[in-house]
């Protein structure tokens, strides 16, 4: 079941020790409608981490609030309620490999689930489930395996795994791809997307390769110093170069090939071409090739 | 996690900032022993005024210094008790076997729980404007007549800026962690002492392993930067020693004299 997340007003900051950082989340309003797969892109520092913490409560908000289904995080929220959220709400962390720690694979997938209070029957099942779906086979023995003796990428995929055994409505993953290769990274999220898909998730993620955004996104999220300055459609977003390049953001290959070609010959390309297939169409239908 | 402060540097424009190391950790290690001759209130009181000097001299705020007084409180607590407890002398107010409170219990009792929070001021003044890789140049430099007796003192500075270089990371991992299995579901500070115990587990293997691989880089790009122990190195910072620190350790020294004529 998909949920709606929804900001209002959401200011932030990090407490280091008695000095509070300047606020690193600026008035930030959102609303990620039920079922979408939104890309949230920025500069490093943008304040995107902290944009997905606030999602379940692992950073509370200063002023203003979030909606997360029907659970609303406010400044002062109690803790217990917060488990409620962080069921729903399943947060894959930069490198999340980092966080194994269990003797073996099963154990450590089956962590996050148990903590929630489902039963051991069911742990085990969505255990296997998740360990399937990320491409991790539980036939071949792998489920028995110390996970500090795996490769990084297989890693990743059991931490990933760990997240997407707790069933949550809510994805959130901060750059799920980083530090792999790019088969390893396509596959990442390829899978990610199906499991978004046949689940019916509101999934939120974040990247810096606009290539990925254009593959496996619906919505995109611009941040820049702690506010979101742009939520639209993929198509949106990378229509409107010149704001794009006043924050520095890189243009899908495609996207970046069409301008360079529209300056070259003069001539406009009809619609805003984000694959090379759309690109090669285009080219086509104007009669440049 | 974020709230420990003791070993903290805050930056700041001081005058402490700018003090020599060296004269810094003297006066520490003086400070560590006059804190002993404070044994009447006059001395007592001394020596706090001195300490709250010198806090406000650093620039920091005096709720900074409390909050590193905050996670030592129950040592400080149970050593008061000892002493109140099992000291005797003077009237005795209270008795029972080997249990006694006594005046001079408690009057020793305060004197203990005075020293100890002095102690604390004080060093936190030390780490709170002194860079840490400033404190390692000056407990190198103070450690290196024991060269001749061959302890490896360039080592140890070595192992002790590395060391101090690596605790923010540690803490920043140690932070990264705990959010990562809080998502998970844990939670900290809850339910049973075991339960409590149980929630570290998660948090200390992966600390362990990331730790270990560190070192392990770490070992591997000193040894292809051509680090070889044993060799003299020369020193990229100097530290300059300059009238202020001459006059700071002669402050000490009158501290000291005072308080032995107030004993
Ligand atoms: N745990 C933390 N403590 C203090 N400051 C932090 C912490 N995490 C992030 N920040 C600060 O918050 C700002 C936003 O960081 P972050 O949300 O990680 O941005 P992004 O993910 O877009 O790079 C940065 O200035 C960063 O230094
Ligand atoms: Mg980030």
């Amino acid at each position: 079941m998909a949920m709606q997340v929804k900001l209002s007003g959401v200011k932030a900051d990090y407490q280091l020790g008695p000095i509070r950082s300047p606020l690193v989340l600026n008035g930030v309003d959102l609303t990620l409608s039920s079922g979408s797969l939104t890309a949230v892109v920025g500069h490093t520092g943008a304040g995107k981490s902290s944009l997905l913490k606030m999602l379940n409560g692992l950073l509370l908000p200063t002023e203003g609030e979030v909606q997360v289904g029907d659970a609303t995080i406010k400044p002062n929220h109690s803790k217990k309620a917060l488990k409620e959220i962080r069921k729903k709400v399943g947060m894959v962390f930069q490198f999340p490999e980092s966080q194994l720690f269990a003797e073996t694979v099963e154990k450590d997938i089956s962590f996050g689930p148990l903590n929630f209070g489902f039963s051991r029957d069911e742990v085990l099942k969505r255990a296997y489930e998740a360990a399937m779906q990320v491409g991790i086979d539980p036939e071949g023995g792998m489920m028995e395996k110390s996970p500090f003796t795996l490769s990084g990428g297989q890693k990743r995929r059991v931490a990933i795994a760990g997240i997407l055994a707790m069933d949550p409505d809510i994805l959130v993953l901060d750059e799920p791809g980083a530090g792999l290769d790019p088969a390893g990274k396509k596959e990442i999220l390829t899978l990610i997307q199906s499991w978004h898909k046949t689940r019916n998730l509101t999934t939120i993620l974040v990247t810096h390769d606009m290539e990925d955004v254009v593959r496996y996104a619906d919505n995109v999220v611009v941040m820049e110093k702690g506010k979101v300055v742009m939520h639209d459609t993929v198509y949106n977003v990378f229509a409107d170069v010149e704001k794009l390049a006043e924050w520095h953001l890189d243009l899908p290959d495609a996207r970046r090939l069409q301008l360079k070609i529209e300056h070259e010959t003069g001539k406009q390309l009809p619609g805003v071409c984000l694959t090379p297939e759309e690109l090669a169409d285009a080219l086509i239908e104007v009669g440049l090739v | 996690m974020n709230k420990l402060i003791l070993g903290r540097y805050f930056p700041g424009e001081s005058v402490l900032h700018y003090m020599d190391p060296r004269a810094k950790l003297l006066a520490g290690f003086i400070f560590i022993f006059i804190v002993f001759l404070a044994s009447n209130w006059q001395t007592l009181a001394l020596l706090t005024s001195f300490t709250f000097f010198v806090m406000c001299l650093s620039g920091v705020s005096f709720k900074v210094y409390l909050r590193g007084v905050r996670p030592l409180i129950w040592l400080i607590l149970f050593t008061v008790f000892l002493q109140v407890l099992f000291r005797s002398g003077g009237t005795v107010y209270f008795d029972w076997g080997p249990i006694t409170i006594s005046h001079n219990g408690i009057i020793n009792g305060v004197y203990i729980f005075f020293r100890f929070v002095l102690i604390i001021f004080f060093t936190t003044v030390i780490t709170l404007t002194t860079k840490p890789i400033e404190l390692t140049d000056g407990i190198y430099f103070l450690l290196s007549p024991l060269e001749k007796l061959k302890v490896p003192v360039d080592e140890i500075a070595l192992m002790l800026s590395i060391s101090l270089r690596f605790i923010p990371n540690l803490l920043d991992e140690t932070q990264k962690v705990m959010d990562a299995q809080r998502a998970r579901g844990t939670e900290f500070g809850e339910g049973s002492l075991l339960k409590q115990m149980k929630t570290l587990v998660p948090i200390f293997l992966p600390l362990y392993e990331s730790s270990l691989n560190r070192a392990e880089d770490m070992a591997n790009v000193m040894e292809v930067r051509g680090y070889q122990s044993g060799l003299t190195r020369s020193n990229f910072r100097r530290l300059t020693w300059h009238t202020k620190d001459t006059l700071a350790l002669v402050t000490m020294a009158l501290l000291t004299l005072g308080l032995l004529l107030l004993q």
